[in-house]
Order: C-alpha cells, then structure tokens, then sequence
C-alpha cells in the first residue's frame, strides 16, 4: 500500500455525499489449509454522484471482491463503505449489480425477467408488465419480450440483465465485466448502449473491466488496481474526452491514444507482476 | 442417416409385425414335431388379441377354475374376485392406486425435498436414514403394507409411495441445492426476500428437476401399484394377470401384459404432453437456439 492515498476526492466532488466510499477497506479470505489470504488491501475509492468510474486491473487482482464489498455481498475484514454518505449495512439497496455471468431466470421470459426487478418492490404485476415493455423497447428487444433465455444471444441477455437493473432506477451502478463474455463487435454495440440509457440520468457508475480501451471509452475516471494479494488502487486517471461520446468511434482519437498509452505503461507493470506471481 | 418421420413409423411398424409373425409362427407351425414357442408357454398373437377384444367387449372378466379357489378367496378378500368387476373397473382401480401414489409420494419428496435441502442440519443427521431407506428394495415392504393396510387400494398406494417418494424427494433436494449461486446472488441483489426467492427462485428450480424425473416417477407409481395387487389383492390389472398365471392361463397373462403396456404407453403420452407445457422455457436440443 501507498503512503498516502492517490485518489483523494477534489474539493469538487467531496462538497456532496459521494456515491461510493471505501474508507482503507481491507478484505480477506480464510483458506482450507487454515491461512489468510488478503485478497485487497486497505484501500480508498471514491465515486461520485453522477460519476462513470472503470477500474481496470490484472486478472484475478480483486476487481470482482471490490464490487461485491460495494454491492454489500461481501463484508470487508476491515474499513469502512459508505454508500451515499452512510455506512453500508447488509444488502446494498441503492444499487443495481450486473454480473458478468448470465443471471437471467431461465423459467421467465425475457419481459418477466424485466418485470421482475419491479415486482420485488411491491409493484403490482398490471403495472409492471408496461414498463417492462418500455425497458425492452429501451433496449431493443420490442420484438423479443415472449422470448425465454435459453432462445436470446448472449449480447440480448445482456439486454435483458440491464434492463432488468434499470428499471429499478438505482443509484448506483455496480458493474462486473459485464460485457467480458461478449465479441468485440458486440462489446462496442453494448457501450453505446450503455452509455445512451446512462447519459439520460447520469447514475453512479462502477464498472469493473480487464480491457483498458473499453475503460477509456466509456468512464470519467479510470482506477488502475495492483496485482494481488493486498490488491489496492495504485493509479488515478481522468478521462478528459467529451461526451456524448461514440464507443467504437471515439478509439481513433489522439487523445485517446494517448490516455491509453499512459495509462498502459503503468497497467503493464501490474499485468507482469500478476504473471510473475502466477507462474512463481 | 435420415429419416422421414413416415419413414421411421413404417419401420417400427415393421418390427412389431416382423416380432408378432416369428411369435405367430413359432406357435403354430411345428418342426418334426417341435414348436419354437409352445402355445403352452407363449399362448399365440390371435388368441391374445381375442382375449383382450372379449375382456373389453365382453366387459366382466371371467375366470376359469374361479369355482375351486373361490371359498378361499372369500375368506381373504372382502369383494367377490370372480364376479361384477368388467377390465375397465380393473383398469380404473389401478390408475386410481397409480394416481394416489403418484401424489402422495410427489407432494411429501417436494415438501421434505425442500425441507432438508434448507435445513443442512436436519439433513446431515438424517442422511444415513434416506440412504437406508432409499436402498432397501421397495417390493419387501409389500407384505407388510398388506397387514397394517390390507388387501383394499391402500397397501397398494403405500408402495407406489415409497417408490415415488425418494425420486423425488432427491430430485427436489438437488433441484434447491444446485440453484445457480449466479442467479441467486442477482436474485437478492434485485431485492428479493425469503419468500420471493422461494417463489421466483428456488420453487421453479426444484419443479424442473422434479419433472425432469416425472416419467420415471410416474412409471414407478403404476409399477408400485401393479406389484402390489400382484401379490394380493381382489382387483386391479396386477390381479388380472396374478390370477391368469395361477390357473396356467398363458393367454390371459398375455392380455393383461398387452393392456397394461397400453395404459402405461397412454399415461407415459399424457405426461410427456404436460412436460411440454410446463417446461417451455427449457432447451430442448437442437431447437435451443432460433
């Protein structure tokens, strides 16, 4: 761990309660064998209201244990989580979570699945039925509600999982690689779509991603995480490239290169060390 | 290589013909002297299929050398067995036992299935018990249902019961315990509670692995059933055949087989027809994707 954390909140953002706060959060695992494994290590993280944050990071350095501290999934071993400036208990009701797997119920039809993230609410069925005609609309899918998962692809089930989180309205976004198992193509189509529904209501976003391009492309701030153990945010980048912004398109400016290029030399570093240790 | 769906009826046709003229012939032609299939042992296809014609048309099934057995009979069972009962009243009282069974074992597995698969105490302390139970060869049992239940449908439902029970009893354990931990963790993300999650989650996870052995479970059901009244009872297609056997009537034997194939391949129909209607939202092979 550093000295001092490198992602102190500006003057700026700190004036209102941030979205998310990790106060030194610390997360470990017992193992069988009877060890501790400090997965990730006394970290700061702050995301703002109306802030699109990407960490980035080497495979299996705790991207996903972060996300599921924030998602309140997991309780850290020490620190703090503040979620809209109050201390996290129990589940993380504010946010909506898309994981990276396919999480759909197979034995709901895709407006079903939509439907459902109101009916836990309390939202009587007649009501919800509407709106998540309006979401697969939002998403595309008009043509699909009837459809069961198993008869989607896997960027429609993707679709159908956002949709599913978003009409919930919650105020935060918590973001698993959720575009990982998708092609490239797809990936890009999905950004965009992305970043349509979030620009109308600007939520907080935290989005965890292995691909550094698809980061810069779609987030205000980009987090780079060292690799584990005792994981922690070792790089702070703002993403200065205007919005709206074009997913696929916005690859080809200089600007962008040459976030990436600065972003990449230090990434690489991790990416290394995190080869080394697996080999080792 | 590919068939035409016309194609392949046509061949299972074949083999039933091919199967009933070797029997056929086997019975009736004779080899110096010789029989492949004496009709003694194997009766011959046009005397089955008369039989089974006369016990539905006919209706009261009548039994030969009922006049010797009867008075012993009368002392063991309550209803006349050589009188009034046509095969369809036969038939209805196995289904009935079959039915009986069926709902009974599938309403206490699902209700214990879910049970243990929550408690993992109450199933780690039981669990030698299942194992026991569920190893123990059902058909011992029946002499005992017989004397605390008797000769009536009852003995019969209870080992049907015992049968059905544990398919799916175990089907539902592992349909709760196996619930995808992806869907589960989105699932309480997305808000739900207990009861919400046992509704839109675990109960529709359980259902599908209970239907997913409902051909089995119901076999087993009518195979409870049917056993049963084969080893005493005053009526039901297992005492059909019970009685036919017991007078050398290989013909009957025969029939009773034929009818009950028939019911089992209408019943097997009828659940398949149910599956497709519940489980519509499950793969099926090759039409997983459109």
């Amino acid at each position: 761990m550093n000295d001092e954390p490198l992602d102190r909140p500006t003057p700026a953002r700190s004036a209102a309660a941030n979205a998310i706060d990790f106060r030194n959060v610390t997360v470990a695992f017992a193992l069988p064998d009877g060890s501790r494994y400090q997965a990730v290590a006394a970290t700061n993280l702050s995301v703002g209201a109306r802030e699109f944050v990407a960490i980035v990071g080497p495979t299996g350095c705790g991207k996903s244990t972060l996300l599921n501290v924030a998602a309140g999934l997991l309780l850290p071993s020490a620190g703090d989580t503040l979620i809209l400036g109050a201390p996290l208990a129990g589940l993380n009701q504010s946010a909506g979570y898309l994981l990276q797997q396919d999480a759909l119920m197979p034995w709901k039809t895709a407006r079903d699945n939509i439907a459902i993230g109101l009916e836990v609410g309390g939202t009587p069925r007649r009501e919800a039925l509407p709106r998540a005609e309006l979401w697969l609309k939002k998403v595309g899918l008009a043509a699909f509600g009837d459809r069961y998962p198993h008869q989607l692809s896997g960027g429609q089930k993707k679709r159908v999982g956002l949709a599913q989180v978003l009409i919930r309205d919650p105020k935060i976004l918590l973001m698993d690689e959720p575009f990982g198992p998708l092609d490239a193509q797809t990936r890009q189509i999905m950004g965009n779509l992305l970043l349509d529904l979030w620009a109308a209501d600007r939520k907080a976003v935290l989005f965890i991603t292995h691909d550094l391009e698809e980061a810069i492309a779609l987030a205000d701030r980009v987090l780079i995480m060292s690799a584990g153990p005792e994981a922690s945010i070792i790089g702070d980048y703002s993403i200065d490239l205007g919005r709206p912004r074009d997913a696929a398109e916005i690859r080809l400016l200089p600007r962008f290169h040459a976030l990436h290029k600065a972003i990449w030399t230090q990434l690489r570093d991790e990416v290394l060390k995190a080869y080394a240790g697996a080999a080792a | 290589m590919k068939l035409s769906r016309w194609g392949l009826r046509l061949l299972q046709i074949l083999v039933a013909v091919f199967l009933i003229a070797l029997w056929h012939f086997g019975a009736t032609v004779s080899v110096g002297g010789w029989y492949l299939f004496p009709k003694f042992f194997f009766s011959t296809p046009g005397d089955v299929a008369l039989r089974v014609w006369t016990l539905f048309a006919d209706g009261t099934v009548k039994i030969v050398t009922c006049q010797e057995t009867i008075d012993l009979r009368r002392l063991l069972v309550v209803s006349d067995p050589c009188f009034g009962k046509t095969v369809w009243q036969h038939l209805l009282i196995t289904l009935t036992e079959g039915l009986l069974a069926f709902a009974i074992g599938a309403v206490s597995g699902v209700a214990l299935g879910f049970w243990f698969a929550r408690n993992p105490l109450l199933s780690a302390i039981f669990d030698p018990y299942i194992k026991m139970l569920n190893a123990l060869p059902r058909v011992v049992l029946a002499p005992i249902f017989m004397l605390w239940l008797g000769l009536g449908i009852w003995s019969k439902v209870a080992l049907g019961v015992t049968l059905v029970f544990f398919i799916v009893f175990f089907n539902v354990y592992q349909g709760v315990k196996e619930v995808s931990p992806v869907i589960l963790a989105n699932a309480r993300m997305l808000g739900m509670n207990q009861r919400q999650l046992f509704v839109h989650v675990y109960w529709p996870s359980a259902l599908s692995w209970m239907f997913s052995s409902l051909h089995t479970s119901v076999g087993f059901a009518i195979i409870g059933a049917v056993v049963g009244e084969y080893l005493g009872s005053a009526a039901g297609l297992g005492y059909l055949i019970q009685q036919a056997e017991g007078t050398f009537d290989t013909t009957g034997v025969f029939a009773g087989m034929v009818i009950l194939a028939v019911f089992v391949l209408l019943i097997d129909w009828l659940v398949t027809s149910i599956e497709n209607r519940l489980l519509v939202w499950r793969p099926t092979g090759a039409a997983a994707r459109i």
